[in-house]
Order: C-alpha cells, then sequence, then structure tokens
C-alpha cells in the first residue's frame, strides 16, 4: 500500500501559483486517507461477525442435527457396556442351608391353539387326544370348529409331548415358552416351601407366583430382577429334615396318629433346622384347598394344613416348666421348696385335680414338674397372680403370633381367655385354656435352653444373630433344663433317653377340644417339648401327635410317655450324628487296646 | 518448510483418519462378537441351571435310599449312628512290616529329547 503525502510539493506549488490556498489540498488528502481506514476497519470486522456467525451455525446444526436423529431413530440398548449377572429375569432359586437346591425353574413349553389356522380340525383332535389322553375329543373338536381364535390346551408340556404334537404338522397348533416352578426333593419341606402357580398369562411368557410358605413371603424378593438371581438362603437342613419326616412319619403310623408335626430348632440363633408337618403334600402338584363342597372336613384334614405353625392346640403339661421358671425367678420358690399338692383345690367353683385323680401329697418344686402335678403349679401360679403370668408369657412370645417367616404363621395367633382370672391363671399354670401351636413352644424352650435369652424363630439362614433381651434368670433357667432332664431320667418321659445325648424335656397330653365345646375323653393331642444335651443344649425338638393311641399293651395308651416321647427319641437318636453332634461316654468302658501306648518322658 | 510442515500435517490427518476408520470396523466385530458370546452364556446359563435341577433331582433323598436299598449287597450303607463316632487312639495304626506289595509297576525311566 502506498502511502499518498498530506502535501504533495507539485501541487502545492501549482496551487500557490494559481493563488489558491493549499491548505485545501491537505484537507481534501487528509480525508481521503481517513476514508481509506474507516473501510478498511469495516471490512475487518464484518469478517470477524462471518466468522463467529459461522460458528454459531455450526454448533446449532450440530446440536439440531443430534436432536433430529435421536427423535427419528429406533431406540436401543447400548451394546458396548456388558450386562454382566446383575440382571436375571428368572424367579430365584430357593436353597437349603448347606446350598443344596430346594426349588429351581425349568424351562418348558405351553401348547395353545389358533383353530382360524387349522387345516385339519378333526385329525389335530385325534392327534392331540392320542399325545394326551385326559384331554376329551369332543370338547376339542368343538372349540378347534367353533368361533374362537384362541385357547390354551396345556400349561405345561414336556419336551418329548412337544416333539409329539410338534409331528402332527398343524399350523395352528403352537408352543408358547413357560418358566415352571420345580421341588426337585418332592414332598420334602413342603409347607415351608408352599408351592407356585402362574399367574397373569401370554403367549411369550408367563408369571410365576408363589401361593404359600416361603415362596409367598418372599414373592417379591424372588422375582426382583434387582437381585441377580441371588437365591434365597432357609435353614432348613435337606439332609436332617428327610430323617425326621421319615421317622414322625414311621412314628405316626405306629402311634396310629391321625397327624404329626415336629420341629428342630437350634436355640441360640432360632433358626428352624427341620420342620415337619404330616400328612404333607407335593408341592409341584399342589392340593386344592378344601372348600364349602368337603363336607364334615375340618381344614386340618386338609394335607395343606401345617400343623407345626397353625396347629393351635392346647398344648398341656409342656406349660408347667414356664409356672416354675416365673416362681423361681420372682423369688417365691426354689427347686426344693415343698408345695403340698395333696390338698383338694376349688377355684371358682371349679376343681383342680391331677391326672386320673391321683394324690402326689407334699412335693418339691423340682418333683411337681417330674410327676406333673397339676396343683403344684396352680399353687404356684396363684402365688404369682395373673398379671405377672400374662407378662412373662408375653414376653416368651407365647401370646403373639410367631414371627416364622411364612405366609401360614397369620394362622398362628395363640388362643388367650377374655377375661385372664384366677380360674385361667391356675389352668394356664398347667397348659390348659391357651392355646398355641408347636412353634410358640420351640421357641420358648429354646430361651431356656440357652440360658434365659428370647428367641425369635426363623426359617431364613442367619449369618449374624444379635442375643435377643434376657428373658428369665440364668439360674432359673439351669434349674429348669435340672427338673426337665429329670423328667427323662425318673419322670414321665423315661422313653426319651437317648444314650450319649442327656435329652431333657416334658411330656404334655390334651385333651382335643370339640368343635361345639366341650372335649373328647378319646381324642388328645400329644406334645414332647425337648433339648439335647441338657447340659449345654444345642437343639429344641418338639414333637406333636395329633390322635395318637398305643395299642400294644391290654389298653389303650393315649399320654404323650407313650406316644410322642418314644418317637422323639427315635428323631434325636437319627438326627444327632447328622447334626455332628457326638455322644457322651456314659458308661466308661475299657477301650481294646490297638497296640498304641503312650509315653512321656 | 512451511509447505512440508503442511504436507506432513495432510498425511497426519490421513493416517489419523485411516486409524479412526479401521478401529470403528474392529470396534463394530468386538460388539458382534460379545453380543453372540452373552447369547451363548444365556444359553449355557440355562443349560447349567437344568443340570443343575436334574443334579438335585437325581440325589434327592428318596432316591438315594432307595439307591442305598438295592445295593446294599455290594455298598452295605447304614443310616448314621451315635455309635459310629469314636477317638483316634482307636484307630489301629498299620503294622510297618504288612504294607501291600507293589504290583503292576510301570518303567519310566527314558530319555528326553532335547
Amino acid at each position: 500500500m502506498t502511502r499518498v503525502p498530506l502535501r504533495p510539493l507539485a501541487r502545492i506549488l501549482d496551487a500557490r501559483a494559481k493563488g489558491e490556498n493549499p491548505d485545501a489540498i491537505e484537507c481534501e488528502n487528509l480525508r481521503q486517507r481517513h476514508d481509506q481506514i474507516r473501510n478498511e476497519s469495516r471490512l475487518r470486522s464484518e469478517g470477524r461477525l462471518l466468522v463467529l456467525a459461522g460458528f454459531f451455525l455450526c454448533a446449532f446444526v450440530t446440536v439440531g442435527a443430534r436432536m433430529a436423529t435421536l427423535s427419528a431413530s429406533e431406540a436401543q440398548e447400548p451394546r458396548a457396556q456388558a450386562p454382566g449377572s446383575s440382571i436375571a429375569t428368572a424367579r430365584a432359586d430357593i436353597l437349603d442351608r448347606q446350598g443344596r437346591i430346594l426349588a429351581t425353574n425349568l424351562v418348558t413349553h405351553a401348547l395353545y391353539a389358533q383353530p382360524h389356522q387349522m387345516v385339519d380340525p378333526e385329525r389335530a383332535a385325534d392327534e392331540l387326544v392320542r399325545i394326551f389322553p385326559d384331554l376329551k375329543r369332543a370338547r376339542l373338536i368343538k372349540d378347534f370348529t367353533g368361533s374362537r381364535k384362541f385357547l390354551w390346551i396345556k400349561k405345561k408340556i414336556s419336551p418329548e409331548q412337544k416333539q409329539a404334537v410338534f409331528d402332527i404338522g398343524e399350523p395352528g397348533l403352537l408352543f408358547g415358552p413357560r418358566e415352571m416352578r420345580l421341588y426337585p426333593n418332592g414332598k420334602l419341606a413342603a409347607h415351608v416351601l408352599g408351592g407356585a402357580s402362574f399367574g397373569r398369562e401370554g403367549v411369550s411368557a408367563a408369571e410365576v407366583i408363589g401361593v404359600a410358605g416361603v415362596e409367598k413371603q418372599f414373592d417379591d424378593f424372588l422375582r426382583n430382577p434387582a437381585n441377580g438371581g441371588a437365591p434365597l438362603e432357609l435353614s432348613i437342613d435337606l439332609t436332617i429334615q428327610d430323617a425326621v419326616e421319615r421317622v414322625l412319619y414311621g412314628g405316626m403310623k405306629m402311634m396310629n396318629a391321625k397327624g404329626a408335626a415336629a420341629i428342630l430348632m437350634d436355640v441360640h440363633t432360632g433358626e428352624v433346622i427341620s420342620v415337619a408337618s404330616l400328612p404333607d403334600f407335593d408341592p409341584n402338584n399342589r392340593p386344592r384347598p378344601l372348600t364349602v363342597a368337603d363336607k364334615g372336613k375340618d381344614q386340618s384334614d386338609s394335607p395343606l394344613f401345617n400343623r407345626a405353625v397353625q396347629g393351635v392346640y392346647e398344648l398341656g403339661s409342656t406349660f408347667k416348666i414356664f409356672t416354675a421358671i416365673q416362681a423361681m425367678d420372682l423369688g417365691l420358690v426354689n427347686p426344693n421348696t415343698v408345695i403340698d399338692t395333696g390338698v383338694p383345690m376349688k377355684i371358682s367353683g371349679y376343681r383342680i385335680g391331677e391326672f386320673r385323680n391321683k394324690n402326689y401329697g407334699e412335693l418339691s418344686v423340682s418333683d411337681i414338674i417330674v410327676k406333673s402335678s397339676n396343683r403344684g403349679t396352680g399353687r404356684m401360679a396363684l402365688q404369682i397372680g395373673s398379671e405377672r403370668q400374662q407378662e412373662f408369657l408375653k414376653t416368651l412370645g407365647l401370646l403373639d403370633r410367631t414371627p416364622l417367616e411364612i405366609v401360614e404363621a397369620t394362622g398362628s395367633t395363640p388362643l388367650v381367655p377374655k377375661n385372664w382370672g384366677k380360674l385361667s391363671s391356675v389352668t394356664i399354670s398347667y397348659g390348659h385354656g391357651i392355646s398355641n401351636s408347636p412353634m410358640h413352644l420351640a421357641a420358648a424352650y429354646a430361651s431356656i435352653a440357652n440360658g434365659g435369652f428370647s428367641v425369635k424363630p426363623t426359617v431364613l439362614k442367619q449369618h449374624h444373630v444379635e442375643r435377643g433381651a434376657r428373658v428369665m434368670s440364668e439360674r432359673s433357667a439351669a434349674a429348669a433344663r435340672d427338673m426337665l432332664r429329670k423328667v427323662v431320667t425318673e419322670g414321665t418321659a423315661s422313653f426319651g433317653e437317648v444314650e450319649g445325648y442327656l435329652v431333657g424335656g416334658k411330656t404334655g397330653t390334651a385333651d382335643k377340644p370339640k368343635p361345639r365345646g366341650g372335649y373328647y375323653d378319646d381324642k388328645v393331642i400329644n406334645t414332647f417339648a425337648s433339648m439335647f444335651p441338657s447340659d449345654n443344649p444345642k437343639y429344641v425338638l418338639i414333637v406333636t401327635l395329633d390322635e395318637p393311641v398305643e395299642t400294644s399293651g391290654t389298653k389303650p395308651r393315649r399320654t404323650a410317655g407313650w406316644t410322642a416321647v418314644p418317637v422323639a427319641a427315635t428323631i434325636i437318636e437319627r438326627v444327632a450324628p447328622l447334626l455332628g453332634m457326638k455322644p457322651r461316654e456314659t458308661r466308661v468302658e475299657p477301650l481294646a487296646a490297638t497296640g498304641v501306648t503312650l509315653t512321656s518322658n | 518448510m512451511r509447505s512440508l510442515l503442511y504436507i506432513l500435517s495432510a498425511l497426519a490427518v490421513m493416517g489419523l483418519a485411516y486409524w479412526a476408520y479401521s478401529e470403528n470396523y474392529k470396534t463394530q466385530a468386538s460388539l458382534d462378537r460379545s453380543h453372540a458370546l452373552q447369547g451363548e452364556i444365556g444359553r449355557m446359563q440355562e443349560e447349567l441351571a437344568v443340570l443343575r435341577a436334574e443334579w438335585a433331582y437325581l440325589n434327592r433323598p428318596d432316591r438315594l435310599r432307595d439307591l442305598a436299598r438295592m445295593n446294599y449287597d455290594k455298598l452295605e450303607l447304614n443310616v448314621l449312628e451315635p455309635g459310629q463316632f469314636g477317638r483316634v487312639d482307636q484307630i489301629a495304626f498299620a503294622d510297618d512290616d504288612e504294607l501291600p506289595e507293589i504290583t503292576g509297576a510301570v518303567d519310566v525311566i527314558g530319555d528326553l529329547e532335547e
């Protein structure tokens, strides 16, 4: 760029010669120069604005284009990140405490038909009846030739049946995938597991929902995909459950009982190692509940009835130990205090008598338990008073439904007298006038066994357990355990002795109530509540037999000592080794030396 | 000097573009592979579930009891009893001089080829 001088000499001289003002020339040149500068700067700023606008345009176009693609394209799962194992669609498995499968899923197929697509409905019906003999040919033909567009034929079919149906070659017969709940162990622990069935059904999938037991109680947990298929671990041990069920079944048959229940519980954690109720059912093929049509049958006759939890009955003399413990806790008596049980006892017009109108005379508290004296515990209950008695039974959990985690536990609410007066207080002291389930009894006996801490029965495997609140003093618990041991060694439960396991326990025989009031003479509920080994108990075992009768003698025997106790002893003998418990050496026998001599220097 | 810089940077851009292009295709291929693998994992998990169910079914206590009874002659399996617990000193040591004779030994001496 050439710079124009403001006062070019030639023009100045020329202007002077003409007599013009030379300053005008300078002014003009200056103006031209300023114009030029202004033009240049405007051009530059316009250029900058243009570039800036370009940038903005690019930015907006990018955002706009992204929005357009997002709105126009199909949504897609991000493929780049691996889903891993965080989401599982199947219902979670149920395992026992050692990880063995109690319930799992199996893929199967459902068979459905779309009649309007059928080529030869009659042939299809014929072939289907041949594969599934339980189908009715006339019904199928009516369905296939009618106006229906869709119908289910079978909800679950096996792979072989699927192939056979496939071989018919009928385009109107179609399959939908199904997830089926399988209980590989059949009847084992049926009442705990409950069962499952289909909820909402579609062609491509169906909901599996729990209908009873833990399947229903933990339905949300089992179905929740966010758990990543984590299994539900129960406290039940498959081996022990099987042994208990088997022995109990044998015992039930041998004692001619119509039902039986057994509970084996860890006394420190409250874990239920085994809970059996007979008769039982197969959860793979759950029977229907009793309805109005089954006249003359009680709900307790159904195999679905869980006696261990729903069987709320008077448990009889097993309650006596609670009265003795409370009396000792309150300092009213000690195990050696003598109480006169020979004096006739009459409360509010009712005579309190002993079993078969015996008269035991003067007995120590310990002997009252061993001989199972009604009047003895009645006298203690009178000293305790009904309010304190209620309080104590409540802390033991005997007045509320059991917290066991199966839906049937809602049916375990104990029956207590409306007016808990003097008479109720006396009868409840020996277990009459209050109805509880065996599960309640197991938890209360576990408190005695573990040294006086409350126990919450649970069916889930516990990894860490807080010790419960203290409900009785350690001394009373220990004294009670001694008494229970004596019941077996010299009292009513002498058949309960299992060599090496120091069983302690209390029998209970209660008459069954009639549906319309009063009691049966020849129908009883026999209970044996036991713990072993009684010097440091680890497990509590409750055995209940419904309407047992022992007929080996000349007269039928119906006391717990003759029925429930031998069954419990057999269970302990069978189960204790499985629990890894070594028998104590009660007799010292010389061991045959086998060539080993211990020497010391 | 400046033109050399331009040429070099242009070459670098082309090279990087080619690299990005090939990486993109490799990524796509890997995604396809992982997709296929996940499908396979799903199928195998299903298979595994069936096998576990079958294992549990074959090991159900009823069947094991029947098997134990059927094979009683050979195995003589009985239920566990309290009397089967013992003490360590009830177990006899094996006598030193009565070790069973070694039979059917195989000669394993040979040459190792380098």
